[in-house]
Formats: C-alpha cells, structure tokens, sequence
C-alpha cells in the first residue's frame, strides 16, 4: 500500500447524483419552451433570456466574492436557471437595463442576503419579477405582438388581462373580441411573457423532469386540480362573468408557475403531505387574485405567498412515520 | 372629514384602553415574584454565559447563588476572585477565594511527532470521528484535531493551529470555563492552576498504552517510566495506567522533572531560556 | 407486482461479484485473535489463560449474561495470552491469542456431511443449545439468537421470517449459502419454528437470487409451513422493520421489538448455524465471509475460522490490489471501514470489501438544496436533512420528538444526497447522545 487507508462512517458508496445534475436537468427541461419562445417572439426573445442568465451568473459572483467574501458557487446551475426563469417571467421588449435591475433583484435580495443557495425562502426569479412588476407596471405589461400569429398580430395584452378589462366595463366572456382560442392557448399562440406562452412545451419539459426525478408529481397537479375544481365552480355559476377553467389553467403563466416555479426545491415543502397543501394553497391564492384581485393574473404572488407559508408546513406536517406515530 | 378625524380617535382611544385594562389584569395574574438579588448578582456577573460554573448561563447562577448559604461550591470561573467577591458583598456572605486555572491540552502529538496510519473521511467534528474509530494515529488517546474545543470556546482562547494536528490554547484569553474540557471526547483538556507569567511543567500526554505501543505511535509519548516520579521532591507526580500526571497544585516548577523525561512528553512552557548549568536551573523558579 | 417495504428506500448498484463463486474452505490460519466481545450485550469472560491448550469447538469466555453468549475456540492449539488487541474500531478490546497446533476438534462434534433431518429434541433444549454454541444473529448486527427466541411476558410469536434479502451491495455470502446448504438451511429453520413454537415460517428472497428462490421453493414444498416469497430489489429490505414490512404488511411500530407484530426474524446464516448446533453439536465458531471488491482479482467466498485475520482472507482472494483506498468491513451501505488488515474476522463479519482509491473519498460538500430526496427514501419516514441540523446544532429534545431514535443508520439518506451531505454521521451521533439523555432520565 502505498497511501494511507481512508477510514470514514458508513455508507461508503454514493448515488451517481448531484446538484449540479439536478440544475442542468432543469435547464434542459426548460429549453423547449425557451426555442418556442424564439420561434413566437423572434430574437428578441434571446436577447433577454442571454441577458438575464448573463446578469444573474455575474450578480451571483460578484456579490459572492466581493460582498459575501465566499468561495463564488456559480457553477452550480442554480443562477442558470434563475436567469432563464426571470426571462421567462417578463415580456420580451423588455430594455436590458431593466433585466439588469431584475436579475439584481432576484440574486441580491432574494437569493444572496439570505445567504445563497438553499437558504433562501422565495424563489428568486419570482422576487425579481414581482420586483419589476411593481417598479414597473407599464414596461411590465406591454407585450409586444407575436410574430406568428396570422390572426392577432397587433395585440398587446394577455388573454386574461383582456378578460379581466372586458369583465369590468360589463362585457359577457363570449362577446370578448381577440381572445384566443384553447387550441391556440396549448401551442402558445398568444401574448404573454417570453415563457408563459406554450402550455404543452412546458407540460413537456415537466414530464421530463417528473421522469428524471427532478420534481415529483405532487406540486404541480396539486394546483392543476386546484384551479381547475375552484375555477370550475366559478364557471358553472356564471359562465358570462367567469372564464372556463381550461383557459385558467392554459394562460397567464400558470403551467409556468405550477411546473417550474412552485416546485423550486428549496422554496417548497420536504413532504408530499404538505406538498399538496402547498398547492392547493396556490391553486387557491391564484384564482382568487385572478377573480377578485386588481391584478389580471396571480400565480407568482401565489407561489411567493406561499412560499412564506413553507417553513411553517414543514413544521406542522410531517412524513407518514413507519410505525405508526 | 371631521367626523372621521372624531371616530377615528375614539376608536383608537378605546382600543387602547381596552388593551391597557387586559395587559394590565394578565401582568397581575402572572406576575412573578422574585428575588431582586437574582438581578444585582446577575449584574455582576461577566454575561458570557458560558456555562462554565456547571449552571445554564449567568442567571441560572445567580439564582443558585441567591439561594446557597455559603460560596464555598460556587464558583465563576471566567470573573474570578473579583467577580465572587461581589456576588458576596452583595449577598452578605463570605468569598472563598480560589485559585485562577487554565485550560491546557495534554497532547502534544503533533503530525511530526505522530505519524498518521490512516486518514479520516467523513464529518470533521472530534465526536463523530471518535465514535467511528481511534483516529488517525496508531494513539488511541491523542488529539483528533478537528476543533470541538475550538467551536466550544466562547472567549476565542483556542488557536486551531490548522495542519498542526494539535490545537493551542491561548493563556490570555482563557478564561477556564470548563467548556472545551466537556467538547474533548478524548478527555484531553485539563484546568490547571495558573501559575504567574502562565509558566506550566505539564505531562502533555495521556496514552496508556504500554510504553513500547506508546513510544510507537508518537515519539512525544508518555511512556510511563517514572523517572519525573523519582526526581520530584513535592509528592506533585502521580503514575497510573503507564501515564504520569503532574498535579498543577502542588507543582513548585522547580522544571527537574523534564530534563529527566526520555521521550520529552514532560514541557515546560514561559521559562525563561535554560542556563548551561544545571544547577542554576533549580533555582530559576520557586 | 413484488413485494416491497412500503416506505422509502433506494436501490444502489448490485456489484455481486462473487454471487457464481462456491464457499471455499479458507486454510486455517498459523494463529488466530478472538475477541471475548463479538455479540450485542454484555462481553463474555475469559475462562483460559496462558499455555492452556484448547480444541476447536471448546468454550473460551463464558457468557456473563442473559443478553450474551459463548465464546468457542475455532482452532487447536496452546493459548498464547489474553490481552487487549484493537478490533474494528481501532479501539482495544480484550480477546485470546491463539498459537494453532494441527486441527483437533472436540470429541462430540459431529463433522461428517451427512444431512440430520429428524429433530429429536424439544423447544426448551433448542433455546438452551443455541445459547451455549453461542449463535447470534450473523446477518451482521450480532445479537444472540436465543434471546429473540423467548418472547417477553405476555407477547407470542406467530411467525419466523427467514432474512435471505442479502440487500447491502456486493455481499454474497447468504446468497452462496441458500445454493449450496439449502437442506440445512431448511432443517435450522424447522429447529428454530419449533423452539419458537410457530408453525408458519416465511423466507424473504430479492429477485436478484433467482436460483435461490427457485432452489429453497422447489424444497419447501415438502416442509410443512415455510415457504418463500420473492421480494422487490430495495436497499434496506435486510433491515429487520422493513423485512417484515415486506413479507406481512405489518409495521412495527416505533420503539417497539418485531415481536409486538408477532414476527421473529433470523438471518439465514443463523438458520444454518443453528442446523450445525443442533445436529451436529458444532458450535460457532466459522462462518462464511464474502471477500470482494472491483480491484480483487478473485472474488471469492469462503468458510473462515473466527478469529482469522482480514489479511489471510485478502490474501487468499489474491492480494491487496496495489491502489487499494479502502477496505470495509461488511457491506458498502452499514459496513464499518477498518484501519488495518490485522482486524480478525467475527461471527458478525459478512464480507470484505476492498475499495479502490478513487471510490474511497467522499465528494464535496456544498449546501443543502432541499431536494427532500432524504425524506422520501428514509424507510423509517423521517426526515434526515432536520434530524442532521439538530445533530449539528446539538437540539437532542427537538431530535427525540423528531424521532431520531427509530433511525435504522441504513444509509440511504448519505447515499442518495445531491449535495453529498453526511446526513448519516451527525444523525448517528445525535442518536447516540439523545440514547445517552434516555438512559440517563431512566435511571
């Protein structure tokens, strides 16, 4: 023997797994949806997603090295990821500069001063994003024309923001004029921000997850379900006031919200018990702000709302003991 | 307008007062009648909370100090003599003055002296790797060097000395509050009496290994011949379990017994530089 | 659809190298160590000291307690003193040094091959036998067998389950046993029902072992009451909780002994040793050890004397391989890593495993990402990444009502972590010291 023997506790073997494959695996699933983006919105499209991700890699290490005075843990994925999921979360003329005060947002305050990866309590590209929203309204909302639609190539508001305008001054939902249909809702030919748009790519990219072991099924069906019951029981009381639930749940970044954003490991909940509570938490926050709130769309406060809810389910709610309790 | 201004002072004016009236009856109700010699003993305490006393933080006691008839038992290590003073003038008892202490860490297997037969893999913390095996060394007894005494320390009194294998403890700063002497798993750490200008004569060993395995495992190693044991003239050296164990109280550092030591496991430490002459030495200090 | 344990679990690469490699008999060795420790409960006392010669089979440190057992001489020859030698823990522990001299066996040990199928004695000499050939439970936690086998006041056994899981990676001993002395096999477990009085006895098998399941189904057929259920390949099936888990539905609930469901579980090497007890008056004192590892040029298994030092065994598997990094005691998953080849073989020693140096070290430890993948393969239900922090953090009240003590230290959480966290090492240790605040409120 020429080294010295390694002793160490048990176990002495090592799944093939890590963090840094988890992260990759959710950029991967996350490209379908990015490439459509591109094909809907042109390249435009790219440029902030680039920009984003650029931002976010280079807030992560700067403020990791010369603020935080660590060792900078860019490579681990996760600034990818939070990049191209703030990309995702706003319209694609958005100017750079405020991308830049996005990405700044969502790496400064809501990843990094609570102390980086794993320790952050809401995601991070949804604090950025509901930091522009908020900063600004009229930037944030402005959505350019699609370049693939034949129909509706001048619209500028989302589906559900049409809705919830035309809802106001009275006008029944069937008489609403440039709503999209379902069909065009599931391919993704609407307004919207860059990711939000194609319900079956990001169905799509889920699967995918579901089957690598990312995510498990609990989170995302739980709102699924959730929006569709609490919606469902809107639309039968008054279809003329109230949307159907299948346009619930194909617009306004919903799916976005449900399969990438609410299932954020180090923002959710460690048990499917209380991942499903967390669900339907969201499922219900969502529909509730859509219905009744001043904004027309509402998963990302959802998700952040119940972000905040997380640590106290993982309190309260534990895994099914072996043995009974 | 005014009338809203009207309504909306009442309003708080009643909500306020109704809470005044509840804080009130519940403050009452659990009110908790105490001794207000806790707080001044409190007070006059150094607020570390170490624990070094053996009660869970400064209250904790003072209240056992409020409580005791004498000081005799009672001690905080990290104030002293002047600290226990205080607390007995406050009180109206009498101090016992004890002697100050030291921590020290009686291995001094450092990674020239000991070589390593094996390397540790897993949680750098000196409990889990204790619990696992031996250590690192053919010496089932010496320093793991991971640092438990390091992160117990409150008073930043302990140097890791990282690469060294052994860490150090600084005499300024120790204050002797026991907490390292608890976070060793090896029960290396000892509180010894604190001699003027920090000057020590110490076994820095505890292998009770027979004096072949010791001798094998760390060239610095007790070997239990009792060579200091003859030469001390104090009754101050106790060998047991192959282990010689200098008692700090009655030590006069006279510093015979370490030139006599064959493996240098006895060090002596603040001394001034040893004369050429033997004979002066006894004289030095004493 | 095969049966499993409904809670958690993972399912590491299987590596059983030496699943196609018969039981070799290992030459005895020129001398031998053996511990007077080899057992859960209290060590045993030596009864020889210096020059007395011995015999193999003979009694060498008698047990001090009910929750103990025997120790047995595995070779002949003069006893060269009783000291203190380090075991895997590299701590000393007391054992006898043994100078072999030929191989003499004691008079009534029956050595011939011939099967014994006819039992011809009763319950209470069965438990009474076992407890003096100094059996204990070899799938590798060593607790002595015939204490399982009284049941305490007012509990009654309704069924032995025969653990032939073999789940920790590599190991193939059990494996190789159930092949080749399956008719023992079948007769110990008969022994055991019938100290137990059960009249129901289960083998659980994974599906990896199909010869074996295929083997032990065709001879069941003719026991009355045992038969053999195919299990689902699932690290820790072996554990005892999981195992009934598996076969019954049953769990056992938290704290408690299998023996609150009705259940009693032997490992089938316990079987087989209990066969040699029995009828053919063998005490324990060899069993099999799987020698393995991706660097071992010959895999092998063979029948070891206790007592044979780990160097012998690597030796005769063909050498340490030169980039050996580590060397296991026991499976990859629960084995104990050792410091030294001169560490002797137990009766709880399954296997050797040798590591080669690149697989030996641990991977980088970064930050916790939640992945909760702890949670959900803990087959206790719990959740290791909180169990780790209050470990960490020394919270043992937290810990205890977080049910740190059900923990089974399988692994899984270790193994399976993204972000290599040792989840297990803290866990053990607060584990151990909310045992010591349990002792200590007791008292």
């Amino acid at each position: 023997m020429s080294k010295l023997l390694t002793v160490s506790p048990s176990p002495h073997v090592h799944s093939s797994d890590s963090t840094q494959k988890i992260m990759y695996r959710v950029i991967y699933a996350m490209i379908p949806a990015l490439i459509w983006s591109v094909f809907m919105f042109g390249i435009d499209a790219l440029r902030v997603t680039l920009i984003a991700v650029a931002a976010c890699v280079a807030f992560e290490y700067l403020i990791q090295k010369y603020l935080m005075k660590v060792t900078p843990s860019v490579t681990d994925g996760s600034a990818i990821i939070t990049g191209i999921l703030l990309a995702f979360n706003v319209p694609s003329n958005l100017p750079w500069w405020i991308i830049l005060i996005g990405a700044m947002a969502a790496m400064g305050i809501g990843k990094l001063s609570f102390g980086g990866l794993g320790s952050n309590i809401f995601n991070p590209a949804l604090v950025g994003r509901v930091f522009l929203l908020l900063s600004f309204p009229v930037q944030m909302t402005s959505w350019p024309g699609i370049k693939m639609a034949a129909v509706d190539a001048v619209s500028t508001a989302t589906p559900l923001a049409l809705i919830k305008e035309s809802v106001k001054n009275g006008v029944p939902i069937a008489k609403i004029e440039g709503l999209p249909g379902l069909g065009d809702l599931a391919i993704g030919m609407n307004a919207g921000s860059l990711g939000e748009v194609s319900a079956l790519l990001l169905v799509l990219g889920g699967i995918y997850m579901i089957w690598k072991k990312v995510i498990t099924w609990h989170i995302p069906v739980s709102i699924l379900a959730t929006v569709l019951v609490f919606s469902g029981i809107f639309w039968g009381i008054n279809p003329e006031m109230y949307v159907n639930p299948a346009f619930h749940i194909m617009t306004g970044g919903l799916m976005l919200g449900a399969i990438f954003m609410a299932t954020d490991m180090v923002t959710s909940p460690m048990n499917p018990k209380a991942q499903i509570i967390y669900g339907i938490g969201i499922g219900l926050i969502t529909i509730s702000i859509r219905m009744f709130g001043a904004y027309p769309e509402g998963i990302s406060f959802a998700i952040l709302i119940m972000n905040a809810v997380t640590p106290l389910l993982n309190y309260y709610i534990k895994p099914k003991r072996f043995g009974g309790q | 307008m005014s009338i809203t201004v009207v309504y909306t002072i009442v309003t708080l004016a009643v909500i306020g007062a109704t809470a005044a009236v509840i804080l009130y009856f519940v403050a009452q109700k659990f009110k908790v009648v105490e001794d207000p010699r806790i707080d001044d003993v409190e007070g006059s305490l150094p607020g570390a909370n170490c624990g070094g006393c053996g009660f869970a933080g400064c209250r904790a006691f003072a209240e056992a100090c409020v409580k005791a008839s004498d000081l005799g038992d009672l001690n905080c290590p990290v104030g002293g003599n002047d600290t226990m003073g205080q607390v007995a003038t406050i009180l109206g008892l009498e101090a016992v003055a004890k002697d100050p202490r030291v921590a020290f860490i009686r291995c001094n297997g450092t990674c020239d002296h000991r070589p390593k037969t094996s390397q540790f893999d897993g949680a750098t913390t000196c409990a889990i790797a204790s619990s696992v095996y031996s250590g690192e060394s053919d010496c089932q007894f010496g320093c793991l060097g991971y640092g438990d005494c390091y992160d117990a320390c409150e008073f930043d009194a302990i140097d890791l000395r990282a690469g060294m294998g052994v860490p150090l403890i600084l005499d300024d700063k120790c204050v002797a509050c026991g907490a390292c002497v608890d976070a060793c798993p090896k029960d290396l750490i000892e509180l010894r009496k604190r001699m003027p200008k920090d000057r020590k004569v110490v076994v820095a060993c505890r292998n009770m290994d027979k004096g072949g395995v010791a001798k094998k495992a760390c060239s610095v190693a007790c070997i239990g011949c009792s060579k200091c044991f003859k030469e001390c003239k104090f009754d101050a050296i106790t060998i047991e379990n192959n282990l010689a164990f200098i008692d700090s109280d009655k030590c006069k550092l006279c510093r015979k017994c370490a030139p006599v030591c064959p493996t240098n496991a006895i060090i002596e430490l603040n001394f001034p530089p040893r004369k050429v002459k033997p004979e002066v030495e006894v004289e030095t200090n004493s | 659809m095969l049966k499993t344990f409904k809670i958690g679990g993972v399912h590491p690469p299987e590596n059983k190298l030496s699943k196609d490699r018969k039981i070799e008999v290992l030459s005895i060795p020129s001398a031998v160590f053996i511990p007077v420790a080899q057992h859960i409960g209290a060590p045993s006392t030596p009864v020889v000291k210096k020059g007395d010669k011995v015999k193999v089979g003979q009694v060498i440190a008698q047990s001090s307690s009910f929750v103990s057992t025997n120790i047995h001489s595995s070779v002949s020859g003069t006893v060269k003193k009783v000291d203190f030698s380090a075991d895997s823990s590299g701590y000393p522990k007391q054992g006898i040094f043994i100078d072999v001299e030929g191989d003499e066996w004691m008079e009534d040990i029956d050595r011939s091959e011939t099967l014994v199928k006819d039992i011809s004695v009763d319950g209470a000499e069965i438990v009474k036998k076992i407890q003096e050939c100094g059996i204990v439970g070899l799938g590798g936690a060593t607790f002595p067998t015939h204490v399982k086998l009284v049941p305490p006041k007012g509990m009654k056994a309704e069924v032995l389950l025969i653990n032939g899981v073999e789940c920790e990676p590599y190991l193939t001993s059990d494996h190789r046993l159930m092949l080749e002395k399956a008719d023992e096999i079948l007769v110990g477990i008969q022994l055991l029902m019938k100290a137990m009085n059960v009249d129901k006895a289960v083998i659980g098998i994974e599906n990896n072992k199909p010869d074996a399941i295929q083997l032990l189904s065709e001879k069941c057929k003719t026991v009355a009451g045992v038969s053999v259920v195919a299990l689902k390949v699932q690290y820790p099936q072996g554990g005892e909780k999981q195992l009934i888990n598996a076969v019954t539905g049953h769990e056992v609930p938290s704290g408690a002994l299998p023996i609150a469901v009705g259940a009693v579980v032997s490992n089938v090497g316990t079987a087989f040793a209990v066969y040699e007890a029995i009828q053919k008056n063998k005490p324990l004192f060899e069993r099999v050890v799987t020698v393995t590892g991706k660097g071992v040029s010959k895999p092998s298994n063979f029948l070891v004397r206790v007592g044979t030092a780990t160097s012998e065994l690597v030796e005769a598997a063909g050498g340490l391989p030169e980039n050996t990094g580590k060397i296991i005691s026991g499976g990859p998953m629960m084995g104990r890593a050792i410091s030294s080849l001169d560490i002797p073989v137990t009766k709880g020693t399954s296997g050797i495993l040798l590591m080669k140096e690149e697989e030996s070290k641990r991977e980088e430890i970064i930050a916790c990402i939640r992945c909760s993948r702890c949670v959900s393969v803990c087959p206790m239900g719990l959740e290791p990444y909180l169990l780790m922090t209050l470990g960490e953090k020394q919270i043992y009240d937290r810990a205890e009502s977080e049910r740190v003590m059900d923990c089974i230290e399988c692994g899984s959480c270790s193994y399976t972590c993204p972000s290599n966290r040792p989840l297990l090492d803290y866990i053990r240790f607060g584990k151990g010291k909310v045992g010591q605040i349990i002792r200590s409120r007791k008292k």
